[in-house]
């Protein structure tokens, strides 16, 4: 659909992790009868991905232009009506400008902070497999239930952050300051849940990444008397670009589609003040059961991954080293 | 999350043939001790900083075990103390009655779709990889390259036709209809963790199997699949994962209570006026504790780069 053929000008990312596995080729020319045979094989793999993935985008693109009732009934084409609705909806740059504040800093933090972790747990110390166990809890954990807990931490007079705050002198009435009942400050700290629930799959892949580089050239820097700063600027951190780039695309990708953490921290918070976009989509379903204008919103959305990824690929060349 | 992170692994595969296996990164660490000759201080150093990191990231999950211990009123107590005074395991067992969501039908969706999902995903996933690293045929990029832009997509962001599409096919509030999305936006890692694995046995090995008489399937079952095991493992591990935690698609399509998987179930408890906080935190234990043990059980493969083969 919608899809199919945009990604596709950023065919040269996924060539070369198939062209690395050379391993069926038997020498004499394939046909389409190969084809005909390898069918059996990936039929039921390609009847889920465009049943389920594909047919479901273009279902949303043709929704968004039509309009629907809250029963579902399709009451016909409104052509553009539902974007003009979305544009027009007088928080909708709010929305745009913390979307973009949410990724930024969020994917921004979590990589300068796991730059730092991946270090420390890539250094020989007893107890180090405990520590790097720990550090897999957030990622294995519901971000639904580690978001939970810091939802109640936070809660006036009985939160045990809260109280933590108070008995630290940092606020003095145990009241607290309202911390998710305020838009701004319930985003904030979003925003430091999402980044704790980032760090164990970043700094994961930055330690697949460390265990990738020579262990001569740390020494050779060592050699030519490089204290340690400059050798992780100009030996270390050059040969992480693989893990790194990888690893931030991703994150952008998932903390752009991240909806569970503000869903919890700023769902009961009247008005839009903490909303982005993937959170205004859910309020337009649930909420307003508004499907065709949320249908709009989400093509939007869509188009704004795409155009990333495609721009991502494009400059920074994640997989290109491969 | 997790579901993404086959593209890492393409970037580190090719350097970590030696550290991935389990066997041999144990003796390679203790090596290291004595080669590097770090001294007492460096280490103890090390060891507070990596105390410090373990402290964080375990400290949200003790509050949870603290809490689901105490008795309600201990928990809304308007001076909370940080330790539970008494251990009310019994929280355990009357946590699955509350007046917000049916708790022990939601644990019921949960186990159901997961297991179900992972289920198909392999049934699907796995001839795919196996074919498309085996053979050659015009189409096969074509079909890798649909597989990578699964990879880009989400279920959040796709939630709006989805719900339409299903509401048209009458799955709507169905555990099918979330299996087959929880199948869906999982396979292409699944695909191409196990394509990976099965990419690294070589091709002789098969080759010499068919000229003794053996059929496609026997070399597939009988000589592959216990090559790549540990791909298998990994790929269930990961599906497994990703389905028990899906909340956006979940939240939209499954519109009844009981349907619901736990991770929706519990968002009802937000801006409650009387929370129940240690029934919350209980289930979460419950719902955290089989998951992570599950990636635990992989975290060799974490640190190696996953699709490293399993043959040397």
């Amino acid at each position: 659909m919608s899809l199919s053929s945009k990604p596709s000008s950023s065919g040269s990312a996924p060539k070369s992790p198939g062209s690395k596995q050379r391993s069926s080729g038997s020498g004499r020319r394939t046909t389409w009868r190969d084809t005909l045979k390898a069918l059996p094989w990936l039929a039921p793999a390609l009847v889920l991905i465009v049943g389920v993935v594909f047919f479901p985008a273009g279902l949303m693109l043709f929704n968004s232009t039509r309009d629907l009732a809250i029963s579902g009934l399709d009451k016909g084409s409104v052509g553009f009506d539902n974007y003009a609705t979305v544009f027009g909806f007088s928080q909708f740059w709010p929305i745009i400008g913390r979307t973009v504040i949410w990724v930024v800093a969020v994917v921004g933090l979590t990589v300068v902070i796991s730059l730092g972790l991946a270090q420390v747990l890539n250094k020989a110390f007893p107890g180090r497999q405990l520590v790097r166990l720990a550090v897999i809890i957030p990622w294995a954990a519901s971000v639904v239930m580690t978001t939970m807990v810091f939802y109640y931490g936070l809660e006036p007079y009985f939160g045990v952050v809260n109280k933590f705050f108070v008995d630290l002198g940092l606020i003095d009435n145990p009241a607290g300051y309202g911390w998710t009942k305020n838009p701004t400050t319930a985003f904030l700290w979003s925003i430091v849940i999402a980044i704790f629930v980032s760090l164990p799959f970043t700094t994961y892949t930055l330690l697949a990444g460390l265990a990738t580089i020579p262990r001569e050239t740390i020494e050779a820097a060592r050699m030519d008397a490089a204290g340690p700063v400059r050798t992780y600027f100009a030996v270390i951190l050059p040969q992480l670009r693989g893990a790194l780039s990888v690893a931030v695309l991703i994150n952008i990708i998932n903390v752009f589609n991240s909806l569970p953490i503000l869903k919890v921290m700023t769902g009961s918070i009247p008005g839009y003040g903490a909303d982005t976009i993937m959170t205004m989509i859910f309020k337009y379903i649930e909420l307003q059961r508004k499907v065709d204008v949320a249908s709009a919103l989400s093509v939007i959305a869509f188009a704004i991954v795409i155009i990333i990824v495609i721009v991502y690929v494009r400059v920074v060349k994640p997989l290109k080293e491969v | 999350m997790s579901a993404s992170l086959d593209r890492n692994t393409q970037d580190t595969a090719p350097g970590t043939q030696d550290t991935a296996p389990g066997t041999q990164a144990p003796p390679r660490r203790t090596k290291r001790y004595t080669e590097d000759k770090v001294p007492l201080g460096t280490v103890i150093g090390r060891m507070i900083v990596g105390l410090v990191v373990l402290a964080v990231f375990i400290l949200p999950y003790l509050i949870m075990v603290f809490g689901s211990v105490k008795t309600k009123s201990q928990i809304r107590s308007v001076d909370p103390t940080y330790f539970p005074q008494e251990w009310h395991w019994e929280n355990f067992a009357s946590m699955w009655s509350t007046p917000e969501t049916p708790l022990a039908q939601n644990m019921i969706s949960t186990v159901i779709i997961s297991v179900c999902a992972t289920l198909l995903v392999l049934v699907v996933a796995l001839p795919a990889a196996y074919y498309t690293a085996r053979f050659r045929f015009p189409g096969r990029m074509v079909f890798m390259f649909l597989v990578i832009v699964t990879q880009m997509l989400q279920p959040a962001v796709l939630t709006s036709g989805l719900f339409r599409q299903f509401s048209i096919l009458g799955l709507g509030d169905t555990w099918a209809a979330m299996i087959l999305v929880n199948a869906a936006f999982n396979l292409s890692f699944a695909t191409w963790i196990m394509h990976s694995f099965f990419a690294g046995i070589p091709k002789e090995i098969d080759e010499a199997a068919r000229l003794d008489g053996a059929s496609q399937l026997a070399v597939l079952f009988r000589i592959n699949l216990p090559l790549v095991w540990p791909g298998i493992v990994t790929a269930i591990v990961f599906t497994f994962v990703a389905c028990w935690n899906e909340f956006a698609a979940s939240l939209v399509i499954l519109s009844t209570a009981g349907n619901q998987p736990i991770s929706v179930a519990l968002t009802k408890f937000v801006g409650q006026y009387e929370t129940s906080w240690q029934y919350v935190f209980g289930v979460s234990i419950v719902g955290i504790l089989p998951v992570v043990l599950l990636f635990m059980l992989i975290e060799k493969r974490l640190v190696g780069g996953l699709t490293t083969g399993s043959v040397k």
